[in-house]
């Protein structure tokens, strides 16, 4: 078994998502599977191989330059609010995370 | 009307004012009416704004004025892609009644190019699915077969393409969202290399292989909306300053003497004898046009899955982390602000999504890092080495688009490794980030589409075009 029960648990907890216990025996069991699948690429050595972070190569660059630090208009906010679960214009509100 | 428009078709009959843009469009929303309760491909339909559309394009057609390269086209778009004030929910229920405040840079482009956008499509939940039944809102049917799946992620604009409720549509692939379904559906259908296209106002679901691409009834308006939605844009930056070809110039030109690849690891097991007889005669097309045929060697193909699920599914635990019901979208309310988020993410989350935030947040975490995520990038690395090593022989790659036709609705549901591997073709040009077309080459009993897929090397797109034209013209799609 490549991940049991206890690291769904651990790994639902750091990605902040509530379970029920049927879907961690059932994501537990899939995974497992999957995992096991990803297994096979241990037959590669890739000890002397760069892992590749970028898609982009050297001579496709985006764009080398940054852009100018320019304040440009944005007036989204009073869109967003609207449609936010919780508002309470210029805030979102959420559940009270001081306590006294 | 006529039921088969193309952009030249669109655009001759706007001039000729056999029909207006606001016409146009009206019948496309009626047959959208009419096929749409059976087909689920649209979820969101902004008539307000393909009328505001119409109407400019109607003025200059009065006017007497230019009409733009797209001018009237009714064009229809992934509800992964932002679209300002038109519901966008990316199949997600997390997203439900999500009005972006901004537009997609591709949608704003093909709207500064004259089109008019119909509506939002369906897809599997943030684009992760092969089938479309990953779908928040039902799955999508495939327009040649309903009891089978459109394909996915991008089913919804695959399905009213082929079934003509839209001229093109604009569709997302992550590791073969975009060909796969226009494979299944029968018409063409392409993602460039990554960066071609910028991703602004594409919501998120792994920033490394996300792209942005067409699908349409021929190639010659594929290179249409590339051209159009192609090229540098300051809001992302791994969209590249590569000046943009005219594709459609290309189109036509010779493709004798071009030397393509078969590599001899995407004609092995688990292909459908089916797919494998058509795409064989498709390959003799190209010869039958003067092209020399190569067997090449991809050594690391059958290594694409595993890599794919662990670099994707990490990307995606990591962009998905936004939804925590405080900005936008669902919010379930809990006693505490973290009991809130987990609640809103538990409710909010269909199963596929839930199983990509766990493996991907498990194959980053302490201890995992290495044996997996680091592992899977070290692999990507050989693959898209593969690729450069197959282009310093050939000209382009020719391949199955994908190893069956479309299957039917439920039939790998409970399976995701199962599903996984419907993508072994596609993926491999994903993560190397080249670009890839997929053509219709054929029907399996004269009913089922197979697509034949054609790689290019990085931002060789004007090729591949090229090629999928000829095909095209030669009448690859019957054989």
């Amino acid at each position: 078994m490549k991940i049991s029960r206890e690291d769904v648990l651990r790994v639902a907890e750091l990605a902040y998502l509530d379970l029920s216990e049927m879907e961690l025996e059932t994501y537990r069991a899939q995974i497992d599977e999957i995992l096991e699948y990803i297994g096979k690429l241990n037959e590669l050595d890739t000890a002397n191989v760069e892992p590749m972070a970028q898609v982009l190569s050297d001579d496709q660059t985006a764009d080398a330059t940054l852009r100018e630090d320019l304040v440009v208009p944005c007036a989204v906010a009073e869109d967003v609010l609207k449609h936010a679960p919780d508002p309470e214009p210029p805030y979102f509100r959420v559940p009270k995370v001081i306590e006294r | 009307m006529a039921a088969n428009w193309t952009i030249d078709g669109v655009r001759e009959a706007l001039a000729a004012k056999k029909i207006s843009a606001r016409e146009l469009a009206a019948d496309f929303y009626k047959r959208i009416g009419a096929k749409n309760p059976e087909l689920n491909a649209f979820l969101a339909l902004s008539p307000e704004r393909a009328r505001r559309q119409t109407d400019k394009i109607d003025a200059l057609v009065a006017a007497g004025k230019p009409l733009p390269p797209l001018a009237g086209v009714p064009i229809a778009i992934k509800d992964v892609i932002s679209t300002r004030g038109t519901k966008t929910t990316c199949g997600s229920k997390i997203l439900e009644n999500y009005f972006p405040p901004y537009d997609a840079t591709a949608v704003e482009r093909l709207e500064a190019a004259g089109a008019v956008i119909l509506g939002k499509t369906n897809c599997d939940e943030f684009a992760m699915g092969s089938s479309n039944e990953n779908s928040a809102y039902g799955p999508v049917k495939n327009p040649v077969a309903p009891d089978r799946v459109p394909g996915g992620s991008s089913g919804g604009s695959a399905a009213a393409v082929a079934s003509g409720l839209a001229v093109a549509g604009l569709g997302t692939d992550t590791g073969g969202s975009i060909r796969q379904p226009g494979s299944f559906c029968g018409i063409p259908a392409m993602m460039g290399s990554y960066g071609r296209v910028s991703r602004y106002g594409l919501i998120a679901f792994a920033s490394s292989l996300d792209r942005i691409g067409p699908l349409a009834t021929n190639v010659k308006d594929v290179a249409a909306i590339l051209k159009i939605i192609a090229g540098r844009d300051p809001h992302d930056s791994t969209s590249t300053t590569t000046p943009v070809p005219d594709y459609g110039a290309e189109l036509g030109k010779p493709v004798k003497e071009l030397r393509l690849g078969i590599p001899k690891e995407y004609f092995g097991e688990g292909m459908d004898a089916g797919v494998r007889k058509k795409v064989e005669a498709g390959i003799e097309v190209f010869k039958k046009q003067g092209c020399e045929l190569i067997e090449i060697r991809m050594p690391h193909t059958d290594y694409a899955i595993a890599t794919y699920y662990i670099i994707a599914t990490a990307e995606a635990s990591s962009n998905l982390a936004r939804y925590d019901g405080v900005r936008y979208g669902l919010r379930v309310d809990g006693d505490s602000l973290i009991s809130m988020y987990r609640k809103t993410r538990g409710a909010g989350f269909g199963p596929e999504v839930k199983r990509r935030i766990v493996l991907g947040t498990y194959v980053l975490s302490a201890g995992y890092y290495d044996a997996y995520y680091l592992k899977g990038q070290k692999v990507r690395a050989l693959i898209a080495q593969d690729f450069r090593d197959a282009f310093l022989k050939v000209d382009a790659i020719l391949t199955p688009t994908s190893p069956v036709p479309a299957f039917r609705l439920g039939e790998r549901t409970a399976d995701p490794l199962q599903m996984y591997l419907a993508d072994i073709y596609t993926v491999t040009g994903s993560l190397a980030g080249v670009p890839g077309i997929s053509v219709p080459c054929g029907k399996i009993e004269g009913k089922l589409p197979v697509g034949l897929q054609i790689f290019g090397p990085a931002f060789g797109e004007a090729r591949v075009l090229k090629l999928a034209h000829a095909f095209e013209q030669a009448g690859g799609a019957s054989v």
